[in-house]
């Protein structure tokens, strides 16, 4: 059985509590592997003061659901969960959280990496960064849509 | 037909609104993004054909082929910047 999960919050979260429940009751695991992503102060050469994350509610959950299914079809793990923070956020604070559970490293690791890479492109997620110039919204970047090919995944043709 | 629209992000503040529902006759999502932009100024300036819009269809990401149905929640937004 794989457990599977989600959360889209304003609130922080506790990744050592995370990393722990993650594993919890299940001796079949020998490797946990996360990833976690956090505000930056700088961003293209502008100190960025404050962060707001917009999201699509509904949509987002749904989005990452299939990226935790994909995951599961692809590699040999035990669990993998999603922690993502929306709102008002502040240089330093914690944005997503990643973690994957498996028998074995590598597979914890691929996963791992799989799910950040699927949701930097993926997941219905806006940054809007305050900097000394203003408010401006954050730019996709093409490296993070060629980090998502590696992985044999084609993006939707979209218009524009 | 009705369909229910939403927008995030930058699409959103160019439009003014985070929603609103058209009557459209518009067979597919691209049609539907070519009528909008006729409603207003701002409609036409978020949705130009120039800038890179995503969509999705009932909250599942969709193309410009995607074909509509009475009641649809179709959702305009930029490329995804999370993470």
């Amino acid at each position: 059985m794989v457990s599977l999960s989600v959360s889209i919050q304003t609130e922080d979260f506790d990744i050592g509590q995370e990393h722990q429940a993650l594993r919890a009751q299940d001796e079949r695991v020998g490797a946990v592997c996360s990833f976690l992503g956090t505000v930056r102060s700088q961003s293209d050469g502008q100190a960025v003061s404050a962060m707001a994350l917009e999201h699509y509610p509904g949509m987002t959950e749904k989005a990452i659901m299939a990226m935790l299914n994909q995951a599961q079809d692809k590699f040999d793990i035990h669990a993998a969960r999603v922690i993502h923070r929306i709102g008002d956020l502040m240089p330093g604070d914690q944005i997503v959280w990643v973690g994957v559970t498996s028998a074995h490293r590598g597979q914890s690791f691929q996963a791992c990496e799989f799910l950040i890479d699927y949701l930097k492109t993926q997941a219905p997620f806006w940054k809007k960064e305050q900097t000394p110039n203003g408010a401006r919204w954050v730019d996709a970047r093409v490296s993070d849509d060629d980090a998502l090919a590696r992985w044999g995944i084609e993006l939707p043709r979209q218009a524009g | 037909m009705k369909i229910h629209l939403r927008y995030f992000a930058s699409v959103r503040e160019a439009i003014g609104s985070g929603q609103e529902t058209v009557q459209t006759q518009a067979a597919q999502v691209g049609q539907l993004r070519l009528e909008l932009m006729k409603i207003s100024p701002q409609h036409a300036e978020a949705l130009a054909l120039h800038k890179a819009v995503r969509a999705a269809l009932n909250q599942v990401a969709c193309t410009e082929d995607t074909a509509l149905s009475d009641g649809d929640e179709v959702a305009f937004f930029p490329p995804v910047t999370g993470g």
